[in-house]
């Protein structure tokens, strides 16, 4: 059985068995994969409420005084008015702040280009599965030449053409994973393209746009959510690799990457804190949302299902 | 075979032009030629000039002639930096990148196979629950903050391996190798340790997969049956399966291993191709990113089909499957 099957049941006024609260249920079973939530879900609020619950705005060069640069965790400001519990970095920016910020444009440069990508990946995968022909055969060469060279060095090519910028990263991180969403989606489709809920839409002559999202989409759902959750793990990673080694967002406000690459050379004199603690930050970010996703891969292949 | 040989080199030569054709596209059509290619320092005159040598005032298919013909004769523009072919100064780059991506390639397979192996004849042990969680941070640790917490640890910390640099080369047939002299192998081992790190896992989960379903194949029941010693089972039988998949696979990731080498090496400031790119996208130095890009899509081409042709050969399925 699959998550989402064709049409809603008409709304259960007792607690039946529908197929979200399964995967509810299914889901909770692994402890590793709630945890993984948990810490996802705190990462998401410390970005989301960053501008109310950070100890300073660090983008508020008002605020930052240099004489407090490079100080120590646990360390206090010049003035005496604030302690730093994770350090500052060169700039006398508070590295918590600096951290709670940066996820914000981690988070979202991720998210936003994994989801961009997903839209068109999909809409690809599925416009190849259903027209099939020469449709097909040239939206999978595309998708076989692309998946043949590893994602860093397309994100390269395409910065090198466009040039540096936040949306040009976001151009390359879409253009990077579109192709896996479309092969994924294409796999599902080309099987669920031959059930008789397809055949049925057609013969009362729906629309195709109305078949393919409507119909055929739904179905295709679980495959994607999995590939989804991964997708946006390794979007984060490509955007901070791409920040750290200075093609990515603006010096003005750092994404984790770049406060990482900014710690660099202050590390080599054993001024550790400024990478490490954005590195830390990066990495259970990437972990917590790989452990849901691991799990959402058990819950949702329906060939392991007993 | 040969009818399969020659159909992956027409498809190989298919891609070469195709990506010759993106190239072209990225840098002439979307970006403006003339800023790209012609040095910003230059002058009116010296502009229009370089426009007409160029053959930027010619039709688009014309110019895309003009550009495969001086590629086909290896002429990829000369660098603004550098003042050089730019072909050259990648050239001249090139030893040292494959230097380290051998070495880490190397090393994955020798530190990733014997831990996969323990893993997988040993699935319920605590030793190999250390190993698989230790791979999948190996999957999800981001490689540049690795890479500087090594320098952190091993170059400031501890002071035992120098943080950046290449160290001593010595000159053999022709290019510089730094595996040869105890300064310059101090040097490798960071940055290959660091590039290797996600193959060790990859090697590691690939081994682990293949020990556990081989042995229960029948064969190797068969062997035990007949009384041989688990030594020789586990070393003559079930390696010798095990290691065509894992060899495939990655050689199949050397090309990403180079592709990925352009993080390692600014970190580590490895005298490298990757470097090179990296320092030439930061100061708009475009022939030689056209250079980088037309040569590292050849490289891949080419290690594409090696693997192909080499998996053909390890496993006959492919094989049939073209005739």
């Amino acid at each position: 059985m699959s998550l989402a099957v064709g049409g809603r049941p008409a709304a259960p006024k007792d607690r039946v068995e529908t197929p979200f609260r399964r995967f509810v249920s299914e889901f909770c079973e692994s402890k590793t994969a709630l945890l993984g939530l948990a810490v996802f879900s705190v990462i998401v609020l410390l970005a989301l409420l960053a501008p109310w619950i950070a100890p300073q705005n660090p983008y508020d060069l008002a605020v930052l005084d240099i004489m407090d640069g490079r100080i120590e965790p646990g360390g206090v400001s010049g003035d005496g008015t604030m302690t730093f519990w994770l350090g500052t970095d060169d700039q006398g920016r508070d590295m918590l702040s600096g951290i709670m910020y940066g996820l914000r444009i981690s988070l979202s440069v991720g998210a936003g280009s994994a989801l961009l990508a997903c839209i068109v990946g999909a809409s690809l995968g599925l416009l190849a599965a259903y027209a099939g022909g020469k449709t097909d055969s040239a939206i999978m060469r595309v998708v076989d030449l692309q998946l043949s060279f590893p994602a860093i060095l397309v994100a390269l090519m395409i910065l090198a053409f466009l040039g540096k910028s936040v949306m040009n990263v976001v151009i390359a991180i879409v253009i990077v994973e579109w192709a896996y969403y479309a092969r994924t989606v294409r796999g599902t489709a080309l099987v669920e393209r031959r059930r008789e809920y397809i055949e049925a839409a057609q013969c009362l002559a729906l629309p195709t746009r109305r078949i393919l999202f409507r119909h055929l989409l739904p179905n295709c759902l679980p495959p994607l959510i999995v590939i989804g959750t991964m997708q946006v793990a390794r979007a984060i990673a490509l955007e901070a690799t791409l920040s750290f080694l200075g093609l990515g967002v603006p010096i003005t406000e750092p994404s984790l990457g770049l406060l990482i690459a900014n710690g660099y050379e202050y590390m080599l004199s054993g001024k550790y804190w400024i990478s490490f603690y954005p590195g830390i930050a990066l990495l259970v970010t990437i972990v917590a949302i790989n452990l849901v996703g691991d799990h959402l891969r058990d819950v949702l292949n329906p060939r392991l299902k007993k | 075979m040969s009818v399969y040989l020659l159909r992956r080199l027409i498809q190989a030569v298919g891609v070469v032009f195709a990506m010759s054709l993106i190239v072209f596209i990225g840098v002439f059509a979307i970006g403006d030629p003339v800023e790209i290619l012609i040095s910003p320092d230059a002058d009116q005159i010296e502009r229009e000039r370089a426009v007409r040598a160029l053959g930027l005032d010619l039709p688009l298919w014309q110019q895309y002639l003009i550009f495969l013909g001086k590629a086909v004769q290896g002429d990829l523009g000369r660098s603004f930096v550098f003042n050089e072919p730019a072909l050259s100064l990648i050239l001249q780059k090139m030893p040292a990148t494959l230097e380290l991506a051998l070495v880490a390639t190397i090393g994955a397979i020798i530190i990733g196979l014997p831990l996969g192996l323990y893993a997988g004849l040993r699935p319920n042990s605590a030793g190999s629950k250390v190993i698989m969680a230790g791979s999948i941070l190996g999957f999800s640790l981001p490689t540049f903050w690795v890479g500087l917490m090594l320098i952190m640890l091993f170059a400031v910390q501890l002071g035992w391996l120098p943080s950046t640099g290449r160290g001593e080369t010595v000159e053999v047939l022709g290019t510089h190798w730094s595996f040869l002299t105890w300064n310059g192998l101090s040097h490798l081992l960071m940055p290959a340790l660091n590039l290797a790190l996600f193959k060790i896992s990859l090697v590691i989960r690939l081994t682990r997969a293949g020990v556990r379903e081989t042995m229960l194949m029948d064969y190797v029941k068969f062997a035990r049956a007949k009384g041989l010693s688990p030594f020789r089972v586990t070393f003559v039988h079930v390696f010798k399966n095990i290691l065509i998949p894992v060899v495939t696979v990655t050689g199949l990731e050397f090309g990403s291993t180079i592709a990925f080498s352009v993080v390692t090496e600014s970190i580590f400031a490895w005298p490298g191709m990757g470097k090179l790119i990296i320092d030439s996208i930061n100061v708009l130095d475009r022939p030689v990113i056209v250079a980088y890009l037309m040569v590292i899509v050849l490289m891949f081409i080419t290690i594409n089909l090696i693997v192909d042709l080499t998996y053909s050969v390890l496993d006959p399925r492919v094989r049939l499957e073209g005739k």
